[in-house]
């Protein structure tokens, strides 16, 4: 119900009623965590965001929640803008030289975008896993965990260190496919495995808000089922965004789900609509969203 | 359709030459344009293989589009004439080896490289221009490294707009600079602060820098291009400085390379002559310090041997070759350095 487009917002409302979280409820304290690390999820919201590369919208007038310990999974067509949205969220889309945004994101009510914030602050509490398992091909499997703790020159014993690595590792499933072999190289893992060392490495640091790209696309169905049971997880700790084209997987793995669509290529990519995620796949209050989870979708 | 004909009767299986077909008709192609050269009275090798060349180019086509049709006939012509450009390429190279060697040998021995030429009319070694070689080019490595591998780190992550055209602008225009301008821009440069005449052994570094520093840069340049973007992505999300992104990702990631770089970059300018002629000058004793009096190198002391032999002049051109060998020995062994370094150092990038 959020950023549905503007005619068709009133239906939308109508329809989902209910199932849609509230809106108005902004800047609500997320529920405490059961968790013992100390992260606690926080809600993202994003207000009328627009997203360029230089002269090209990408993203238009997206207005979306990302719920605390809620998995939001965003779906929609290639070219779409899900990944550009997603990217928009931790400060990682204005790495692309040339790219702009506006509107507002805001992290429990505060702003990502304000003037003096820095944006390697915003990573480390919005962190990300990215379409392509990629662990730094010098590190050990040990090293590509405590990547995030040598990288910011956290003074962390050794003992803490490896704490928290088995930790990360554990929460990443990974733990008992490696513990005997730390400090061999990342790279030497399956893909499944190198998905989940990523996801690892993201834990690590203790993020509040955890965002996927497409986390399962370079997987087979098993390390696919691993890392599905794996965000199921972590939501109790986590905030989670998950990019995907999977239907089965938005359907599986999220509890909320937003639909992005462009009507014609060229065209900015916007938010159709976005609800329970039961709602989206079994009553849609759009066409384009009823045709999509179809499959009908030209 | 034209696929169609190639294929005789629908099988798979068609004509197929000898493996041992190319290379029996060069020979044979050898022998006939040797006979017929013979024949007319103006046999010599080169023009053997010449015409031998063309005439197995020809030959090969017109046996293998009897046999295997046309499209594996091109395919043989064109292998054939490959083969056949890449050995004229070496021929070059293998007998300047082969000269170098044959040349350089006899004046090489124990004493040439340990003992300096002090007082040694017609005589003596050639440890000063040796130890010369290797302490200029080591300090114009020393200057250049840092340097080089900074502006490229500049180029790759930071550089934009039109500084950044500006640079890559300079370092093309560095790299084709003559080396012995570099060499009197050194020499300009100290004749300021320390009066005409001047030679010093940092004179010569500095002037190799200007050679070496644009390598440098662009060796640097396509390793650091290569390192895929999304570890730096992984390591922004980590929420990761760009600085350390750059030092403890970036820069290991691309280690090897940038090795290797160096080490090419060192091969080539530690033959350069006529930028030392001008800034390091000529001497006869060991001289290990840079920063005070001439020093050495085995480019000048080949060349200065050669040009004003003494009494016993095949001695002094025994000599000239002897260093020239050294100096390709030591170019070489940086090579094979530089391979042994990549192959065991290199990351796997996907």
């Amino acid at each position: 119900m959020f950023g549905a487009s503007d005619t068709k917002r009133a239906e939308a409302e109508s329809a989902a009623e209910g199932k849609a979280v509230a809106s108005g409820s902004t800047g609500t304290t997320a529920p405490a965590t059961t968790g013992s690390e100390g992260a606690v999820a926080r809600r993202i919201e994003a207000r009328e965001v627009n997203l360029y590369y230089g002269g090209f919208h990408a993203v238009e007038n997206v207005t979306m929640t990302i719920e605390p310990n809620k998995v939001t999974a965003l779906i929609g067509s290639s070219g779409c803008g899900k990944t550009t949205f997603l990217r928009s969220l931790n400060r990682m889309h204005e790495l692309t030289p040339g790219a702009s945004v506006k509107g507002e994101i805001t992290l429990d009510g505060e702003d990502v975008y304000a003037a003096g914030v820095d944006p390697v602050r915003v990573r480390r509490m919005i962190g990300m896993v990215f379409q392509q398992p990629n662990p730094f091909p010098t590190m050990s499997i040990y090293d590509n965990v405590a990547a995030g703790l040598n990288l910011n020159a956290s003074k962390v014993k050794k003992a803490q260190k490896d704490q928290i690595v088995e930790r990360s590792l554990r929460g990443a499933n990974l733990w008992e496919e490696v513990k005997d072999r730390l400090h061999k190289p990342g790279s030497g893992l399956s893909g499944g495995q190198q998905q989940r060392l990523c996801i690892a490495r993201a834990i690590a640091v203790e993020p509040e808000v955890l965002l996927m790209d497409e986390p399962c696309s370079a997987l087979d169905p098993v390390a696919t089922l691993a890392v599905e049971d794996l965000i199921a997880e972590l939501k109790s700790h986590y905030t989670i965004a998950i990019v995907t084209h999977n239907m089965q997987q938005a359907a599986r793995a999220s509890d909320m789900t937003a639909f992005f669509n462009l009507e014609e290529s060229g065209k900015p990519g916007r938010l159709v609509e976005i609800g329970q995620t039961e709602t989206i796949f079994t009553n849609p209050t759009q066409k384009a969203t009823e045709d999509y989870v179809s499959g009908r979708f030209g | 359709m034209a696929t169609i004909s190639e294929r005789p009767g629908g099988r798979l299986s068609g004509g197929i030459l000898p493996s041992w077909a190319p290379y029996g008709v060069f020979a044979g192609s050898c022998a006939l344009s040797a006979a017929v050269l013979a024949a007319t009275g103006v046999f010599t090798i080169a023009l053997m293989l010449v015409f031998g060349v063309v005439v197995a180019c020809l030959a090969i086509y017109a046996w293998s589009r009897v046999v295997e049709g046309p499209r594996r006939a091109l395919d043989r012509t064109v292998t054939m004439a490959i083969a056949a450009a890449f050995a004229l390429a070496m021929i070059p190279l293998i007998s300047l080896l082969y000269e170098v060697v044959k040349r350089g040998l006899p004046g090489l021995d124990w004493e040439f490289l340990t003992t300096d030429a002090r007082g040694k009319i017609g005589g003596g070694g050639a440890a000063q221009a040796l130890v010369g070689t290797l302490v200029i080019t080591g300090v114009a490595v020393v200057i250049s490294v840092p340097i080089g591998i900074m502006a490229a780190i500049y180029l790759t992550e930071y550089g934009t707009g039109r500084l950044r055209r500006a640079l890559t602008f300079f370092v093309d225009v560095m790299t084709g600079i003559p080396s012995i301008v570099a060499g009197l821009f050194a020499y300009a440069l100290f004749e300021i602060f320390l009066g005409p005449g001047i030679r010093l052994g940092v004179m010569g570094s500095l002037a190799l820098s200007v050679l070496m520093i644009p390598i440098v840069i662009r060796s640097a340049e396509e390793v650091l291009k290569i390192v895929p973007n999304h570890l730096r992505e992984a390591a922004f999300a980590l929420g990761t400085p760009k600085w350390r992104t750059i030092t403890k990702v970036v820069l290991p990631t691309a280690f090897a390379g940038l090795v290797t770089g160096v080490m090419i970059a060192t091969a080539r300018i530690i033959g350069e002559t006529a930028p030392l002629l001008v800034t390091t000058g000529v001497v006869d004793t060991i001289n290990t310090n840079p920063f005070e009096g001439r020093m050495q190198n085995l480019a000048v002391y080949a060349y200065n041997e050669y040009r004003s032999p003494g009494v016993m002049k095949q001695a002094s051109y025994d000599r000239a070759w002897a260093a020239a060998l050294v100096l390709i020995a030591i170019v070489m062994i940086l090579n094979v350095l530089a391979r042994f370094v990549y192959r065991r150092y290199k990351t796997e990038i996907r």
